[in-house]
């Protein structure tokens, strides 16, 4: 009987390279990259992370070429171009959050969150009235439009079909596409026709803004809703609970820990908004706490206006342009921590 | 408790598409129907049709009349809602509510409901509910874990002692067992000849042995081509329709020939 030859050895095993040349080849390689632009006399820390990794990606492939063959220097390869993609887009980010808190770290204390900017003129002062309207106008913003972009989101899921569902889709999508200039104007323009001309107010930021987030709490609810299971609405119906409470108490509580998420990203879009807030909500150097009436000052704008309006010395309004920006980091993310814990709180439970 | 169900000169449709044709049956009260036959031959659509849970689909609807103890489910100002609390439902899958403990997804009809009911009473109802499903000595410490923890089998049976607690007249089971293992099966069909003590049973199931195991009486339905409605062929005691079909599309069904 004729035996066949492999075409490939019937080994199970194969070189591997150890696992620490990975981490020594780096090394080696960002070390050699720093000693050669130290000697030229030209250091920079991109320069340096950038030949080195390329150095380190082309001797990565051929040892593991030699050692591993072809299969696995293919794997390494596509694991070097990935992680370095990750680095890549990840760069941006850290810069900006490093030269935030560092700049921002210069005023960012007790003064700056009590006192507004009333009477102030140079160094002093702080940003306590853009603190409280910015969490008047994005928590008017929140109130307006998450229980209508729920309910809307309900309506398209569970009751819409027809002209009238279609129609909405449709319009929210168009909805998410408004520049948010334009959501400014309109609200500008509705409280304007409504109440006169030259009327600003905290109000009028928070339609400007509701404008922006309510496509996306309807989007993003709808697609939780549309992903709990149908059997957990059959289940309730063949109970005999009627379709409302079905939605209600079955649908809802399932998609929660989503919506709440979705939520949660909405506020963090629209919070850092500058261009409607400029022109609904106007800009001030003191404290208002009345939604209603008068400009409201917000963190973004408060941003914005130290920097174009730098009095002096220069330095104190960049300072303080800096700690607003750091301070409306810090809320976006400590909203999103409370969003996720929410979340953990409301998911479905698993037992296992 | 316990009602008759008297189904006369039924059509079943979804949209345009005809799925049930022209059925008529009766299921005696205190005794297991066991509607059988091909893949798309119409029984889950059938069953559906008994609690009104047909018409939760966009489009679908029915004609003819369903009757229970004489009053017409589908009679003008009949609410679907009523009639569920009376004709309960087990389906294939089970699905217990995955945000609610085991205790909350067996009252999940009181609750759901918003009624109100005194700890007592809910203590009392739980018990029983689980007890009557088989289940209460398996789960009576873990009353308020999640219901997504227990196996595939003690959900079934969650899911029976959740339609229980609504206390139903009839009770409808959509192949409650293709989804568990031997044993929980067994569990089940067990459980369906208790049932049957103090309601109405019918069962759709594809496994043969279960539907002689179980059932009283016996539906066969079947389809003369695809895309064509299902029709009911032979109805009789499971004993007859097993031993002795009058039809020889039934005898071929059973004897495993087709289906
Ligand atoms: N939701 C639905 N919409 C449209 N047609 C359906 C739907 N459910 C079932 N059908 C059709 O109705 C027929 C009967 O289906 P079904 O009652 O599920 O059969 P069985 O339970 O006997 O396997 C099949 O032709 C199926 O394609
Ligand atoms: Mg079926």
């Amino acid at each position: 009987m004729a035996t066949l030859t492999r075409a490939t050895s019937a080994s199970l095993t194969s070189g591997r390279l150890p696992s620490w040349v990975t981490g020594l080849l780096l090394s080696v390689a960002i070390l050699g990259s720093a000693t050669f632009f130290l000697a030229v006399g030209s250091p920079g820390l991109l320069r340096i992370l950038f030949t080195g990794a390329l150095i380190f990606a082309s001797v990565m492939m051929v040892a593991s070429l030699a050692v591993e063959g072809r299969r696995r220097a293919k794997d390494r390869l596509s694991g070097i171009v990935v992680t370095s993609a990750f680095v890549l887009a990840l760069l941006p980010l850290i810069s900006l959050v490093l030269s935030v808190v560092r700049y921002g770290s210069q005023r960012f204390d007790l003064q700056f969150f009590i006192y507004s900017m009333r009477s102030v003129v140079g160094e002093g002062g702080g940003a306590a009235h853009a603190i409280t309207g910015t969490l008047w106008v994005t928590g008017l913003a929140t109130v307006i439009s998450v229980p209508i972009g729920i309910l809307a989101a309900i309506y398209l899921v569970e009751y819409g079909t027809g002209p009238l569902a279609r129609s909405i889709t449709f319009f929210v999508d168009v909805m998410t596409g408004i520049p948010s200039i334009v959501a400014g104007l309109f609200a500008y323009s509705v409280f304007v026709l409504i109440f006169g001309p030259g009327t600003e107010s905290g109000l009028a930021g928070a339609v400007a803004l509701s404008v922006l987030m309510m496509p996306v709490v309807v989007r993003s609810t709808e697609e939780l809703l549309r992903v709990v299971p149908n059997e957990l609405r059959e289940a309730a119906y063949a109970l005999g609970v009627p379709k409302w409470l079905t939605v209600l108490k079955v649908v809802l509580p399932t998609a929660l820990a989503g919506i709440v998420t979705g939520v949660m990203l909405a506020v963090a879009r629209v919070i850092g908004e500058t261009a409607p807030l400029l022109i609904a909500a106007g800009f001030t150097q003191s404290l208002n706490n009345n939604p209603l009436s008068g400009p409201m000052m917000t963190l973004p704008v408060f941003v914005y206006r130290s920097y174009v309006d730098q009095g002096s010395p220069a330095s104190a309004y960049l300072e303080r342009a800096w700690a607003g920006a750091l301070t409306l980091i810090l809320i976006v993310m400590i909203l999103n921590l409370a969003g996720r814990l929410v979340a953990a709180r409301f998911a479905p439970k698993s037992g296992r | 408790m316990s009602k008759r169900i008297d189904v006369t000169d039924l059509n079943v449709y979804y949209g345009d598409f005809k799925a049930v044709e022209d059925v008529s049956l009766t299921v005696e009260p205190r005794t297991v129907m066991a509607f059988i036959g091909p893949s798309g031959c119409g029984k889950s659509t059938m069953l559906r049709t008994l609690n009104r849970m047909h018409e939760v689909i966009p489009n679908a609807y029915v004609e003819g009349s369903v009757k229970l103890d004489g009053d017409d489910l589908y009679g003008p100002g009949v609410d679907p809602v009523r009639v569920r609390r009376q004709v309960g439902m087990v389906f294939q899958r089970p699905n217990p509510f995955p945000t609610m403990s085991v205790a909350d997804n067996v009252l999940a009809g009181v609750k759901l409901n918003n009624k109100r009911i005194s700890t007592s009473k809910s203590k009392e109802l739980l018990e029983n509910s689980l007890r009557a499903a088989n289940l209460w000595h398996e789960v009576k410490d873990r009353l308020d874990r999640p219901a997504s923890g227990l196996s595939g089998g003690q959900q079934q049976r969650l899911c029976i002692a959740r339609a229980l607690a609504v206390q139903p007249e009839v009770i409808l089971m959509d192949e409650p067992c293709s989804a568990l293992d031997p044993i929980s099966t067994l569990a089940i069909e067990d459980l369906i000849g208790e049932l049957k003590e103090s309601y109405t049973v019918v069962i759709v199931t594809h496994n043969m042995q279960q539907a002689a195991r179980v059932s009283d009486m016996t539906a066969f339905f079947n389809l003369s081509a695809q895309d064509k409605p299902g029709r009911l062929i032979e109805i009789g005691t499971t004993d007859k329709v097993f031993s002795n079909p009058d039809r020889k599309a039934t005898e071929d069904y059973i004897s495993g020939r087709f289906g």
